[in-house]
Formats: C-alpha cells, structure tokens, sequence
C-alpha cells in the first residue's frame, strides 16, 4: 500500500481518524507519519472559516478601509486568521466586525446565559440575570404557564427598579 | 529543584479516571468538564510577556494554595520539570498536550486524588478541570463550579457583559465550559456502527475525538465525546444535553455487545482469548499493538469471559504501557525498541494470575 500524504513510499502506519465526525483509514510512510504527528492540531481551521466569510462580505477591515487591528496588543487580522487565537480581552472589541459573523457560525447564540462572576458589578448581573428572565418569561406564556409567568414579572420588575436607583446614584 | 517525591506519588496511586468506579464504568472510563478563565489585567497567556507569565503564575499559585479545597494539593512550576515529567502528566490526563508542548512560565495545580487539576498559562489563563470515574458529569460540574466559583473570590476574571467569559479562542467564549466523555466502543466498532453514531452527534452539535493517541487518532476503540458549543447555553443545560446523549450511546453499545455475545459468540470468545494470549506471552509490544489487546481485554472482562483480572488492575495497565509510566517505573530511560520489550515484560507480569482457559 502506498503512503496517502506523498504518494510515494510504502505505507507502514495505518490509522483512524476521526474528522469530521467520520471515522477515516489513514496509510502513511513513516517519515510522512512522523511529520504529521508533530503539526497536527485538532482546532478548526480558522483561516478556512474567515475565507468563508469575506464570501459573505465579511473583511478584516472597517469602514475606512483600514486593516483591524487591536490597540490594546496590537495583534493583527493576520495573526488571527492564522492562529485563530485573540491576544487580549480587547480584541474582542476590535475585531466585533469580523467575530460577531464568525460567532454566529460556531456558536448556539451571541449571548451568554449561565454563570457570572461574583464580582461582576451589580447591573451586569443584573442585566444577565434579567435577559435570561425575559427567555423564561417568554416560554412560560407559550406554554401557558401562567402563575410561574407572574412571579417572573415581579421578579423582572423588582431587578428593573434596582437598576434605575442605581442609575441615579451613578449620575 | 525537581518535585521528585510528589511525581513519584502520583506515580504509585490510581489517578481518578481509572478507578473502574462510577455509574456505566463498563462503557464509560471517566467523565470531565473544564472552564476556560483568563484573569482582566493581563493579555492573553500567548501574547503575555515572559515577566507578567510569572507574575500571573505567583498570583495564581497564591489563590489556589489558600483554597481549602485543594489545601493538599501539588503546585508543579514547570520550570522545574523535565520533558519526561511532562509526558507523565500528560499520560495520566492531567494536563492537554498543548500545554506540555508551550513554552515559557506554566504551572499546574492538581489536588491529591487526581479529581481536581489546574493548568495555568494554557492557552488561556486558567483551565480548571474536574476528572470523574464512570458516567457522572453532573457531579464533576457541581464540583467544578465550586472550585471555579471559591478561585472568582480571589481572583479577578475577565468577563463581558453580553460575551460571557471571555477565552483566547471564539470556539471557547460564553461558559467557557467543555464537557467530555472517553468512553469505550468495542461492541459498536465490531458490529460497525461507530460511524453512525459519530454522524448524530454532529446534528446534535457534539464532537468526537480519539482518546488515546495524537490528535483525532482514535485506537483501541476509545473515544472522547464532547459539546462543540459554549455560547448561548446555561452550564447546566450543555452537561445535561451530553449526560443525555451518553445514555443512548451507551443503550447502543449495550445492544452492541449483546449481539455479539449472543449471535457471533465463538468469533468474540476467539478475539478475544487470541489478544489474553499475545498479551501473556508477547516478548515485544508497541504501544499501539497493546492498546488494541487491552481493548479487547477490557471487553472480554465487560461481558464476564475473563475472570481473575480485576477493572483496576486493569485500568492501571493502560497507563503504566504508555512510554513516561514505563520509563518512570523501572527508572530508566528507555529506547523505542527498550520500551517495547519492557512492556511486554510489564504485561506478563501483572496478568500473570489471568489463566488461559
Ligand atoms: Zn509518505
Ligand atoms: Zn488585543
């Protein structure tokens, strides 16, 4: 059998991968084996997933025609697309344009719902807390559940009048 | 200083995920969920510079050695590990490839049972990480949100308000949480159902990877099953969406081992009394070779026609054939082919109360 990365030695190392979600034979030489044993990375591909995107209009750059870039690292479009990593809690900002799109490729939904820190400041967890009330609330009155719904109000509506005195304090 | 004393403690006491304890463990080996966190203050751990590493490290080390939790717990600074140590944490599941391949300043925390680990300077932050024996993932999240949530009092972590826990990968951002399984399909590869199942997973937004080997390699029949997705889904909801999902995969690999049992019994009882007898009596074993005996093995112990060999004893010899285990318990360093003739020495050895009927 002949090696299915160069095409040339006798294959000697037979594997199983999965890729995809598919069990896949893999033959390979030794030296080809050995190679792929030291580059391989089990991430996505993200310079696969940006391509797709700038098919979609979706570029690495912003209104001005200027490359992204983070001000707070300086890491650029390229680095990103390259390694797929961000380099800071900034980048998130920085690159919204592009990761907002890519989000909504590879994720559920563009919100978090779930666990927040304790330190998180007051509104935020509040702002958490009450976005995920309005989720509940909404399934409750499709299905009709409709004390579970009043107590979800009253709840909304207690969190809401914290937020406006907090508001005040702030200004 | 090397922490020779505490790696050889681990060396000699059975890390959790093989304990061959915990619901559905004929199937299911180990159940694990982790949380990406990275500390507000510091970039992210690849663009940090080598001197906020260390700084990240001592601030991180500070917090987890005054939790009481993890009181006991090792505090490995990698500075002081050698390559082979390395490996050896890697073997036993504590720490990912990745972080023992980086460079630059990481630790890990790991508590004395194996059940809680840390890696810090991963890449992100922090890793934490709970390791449960069997199908018992709603235990290693209520576990693991007690860690996370006792580390978010001392610690500063970067949060957004719509994003969630933010992560150095998009693929991780939100709960930051990955849920995972090995588990153990000798019955649905023989009958060749594998591919079916790997295919529904993937309309359920779920992942497969091999679980021993490099990257998507999977040998031995083992695979590690996890969520894709971390935004958009409340904790609770993606370890229940898996914990579901395991339940049917394990219903089917059940009825996998049935059939053959049942319907092809003298080819099975064949395999695998062929694979008891090259393990007994082998004078060369490559690490591949073993690990698809011992899967054989495991499953002729899991439908009762192997007997004498107990799930841990059993278990412990697929850590101790992998080449840092070897090498660490007979104390030298050891060549591919040195390796593989200790290993097969190794095998004989601890299966020698295994008769051949
Ligand atoms: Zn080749
Ligand atoms: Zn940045």
């Amino acid at each position: 059998m002949i090696c299915n990365a160069c095409g040339q030695n006798e294959a000697t190392i037979h594997l199983t991968e999965i890729m995809n979600n598919q069990m896949v034979e893999v033959h390979l030489c030794e030296s080809c084996a050995e190679q792929k044993g030291s580059d391989f990375k089990t991430h996505f591909d993200f310079n696969k997933l940006l391509a797709s995107l700038s098919d979609i209009g979706v570029t690495g750059r912003d209104e001005a025609g200027e490359k992204l870039t983070c001000k707070t690292c300086s890491m650029s479009y390229e680095d990103f697309g390259r390694t797929g990593r961000l380099g800071c809690a900034d980048c998130y900002r920085f690159f919204e344009r592009v990761l907002t799109p890519l989000l909504k490729r590879v994720q559920r939904e563009l919100r978090h719902v779930g666990k927040v820190p304790a330190k998180a400041t007051g509104e935020m967890k509040w702002s958490v807390e009450l976005r995920d009330l309005h989720e509940r609330l909404k399934k409750c009155i499709a299905a009709e559940t409709f004390e579970e719904a009043a107590q979800i109000r009253d709840r909304i509506h207690q969190l809401e009048e914290r937020v406006k005195k907090s508001d005040k304090k702030q200004k | 200083m090397e922490p020779t004393k505490e790696l050889n403690e681990l060396l000699t006491s059975t890390c959790e995920w093989l304990r061959g304890t915990g619901p559905e463990n004929d199937i299911v080996l180990s159940s694990r969920i982790r949380l990406a966190r990275n500390l507000s203050g510091y970039a992210f751990s690849e663009r940090l510079e080598e001197a906020r590493q260390r700084q990240l490290l001592d601030e991180v080390e500070k917090a987890v050695v005054s939790l009481p939790m993890l009181k006991d717990s090792y505090f490995f600074d990698y500075k002081n590990l050698k390559d082979l140590d390395m490996q050896f944490l890697l073997e036993r599941h504590l720490i990912s490839r990745e972080h023992a391949a980086d460079q630059g300043e990481r630790g890990l925390a790991v508590s004395r049972n194996e059940v809680i680990s840390i890696m810090v300077l991963e890449e992100d932050h922090l890793r934490v990480q709970v390791l449960q024996s069997g199908l018992n993932l709603i235990e290693a999240w209520r576990l693991v949100d007690k860690v996370d949530s006792a580390l978010d009092k001392r610690l500063s972590y970067s949060f957004h308000e719509s994003l969630g826990y933010l992560t150095a990968c998009p693929t991780n951002v939100g709960t930051g949480l990955r849920a995972s399984c090995m588990v153990h399909l000798a019955g649905l590869m023989m009958t060749k159902q594998v591919n079916k199942i790997l295919q529904a997973l993937s309309k359920l937004n779920l992942t497969a990877r091999g679980f021993f080997g490099e990257g998507t390699q999977a040998s031995g029949n083992f695979f590690q099953f996890s969520n894709q997705m971390t935004l958009g889904q409340a904790e609770e909801e993606i370890v229940d969406g898996l914990d579901r999902v395991m339940r049917q995969v394990i219903e089917h690999e059940k009825e996998a081992r049935s059939h053959l049992v049942e319907k092809r019994r003298a080819k099975l009882e064949d395999q695998i009394w062929r694979a008891v007898g090259a393990l007994k009596s082998a004078r060369l074993m490559s690490s591949a070779e073993t690990l698809g005996l011992l899967s054989l093995m495991r499953l002729g112990v899991d439908v009762g026609f192997i007997k004498n060999l107990s799930k841990k004893n059993l278990n412990a010899l697929f850590l101790y054939m992998q080449p840092a285990h070897l090498q660490k318990l007979s104390s030298v360093t050891l060549k591919t082919a040195e390796r593989d003739y200790k290993r097969a020495e190794l095998l004989r050895t601890r299966l020698k109360d295994v008769e051949l009927v």
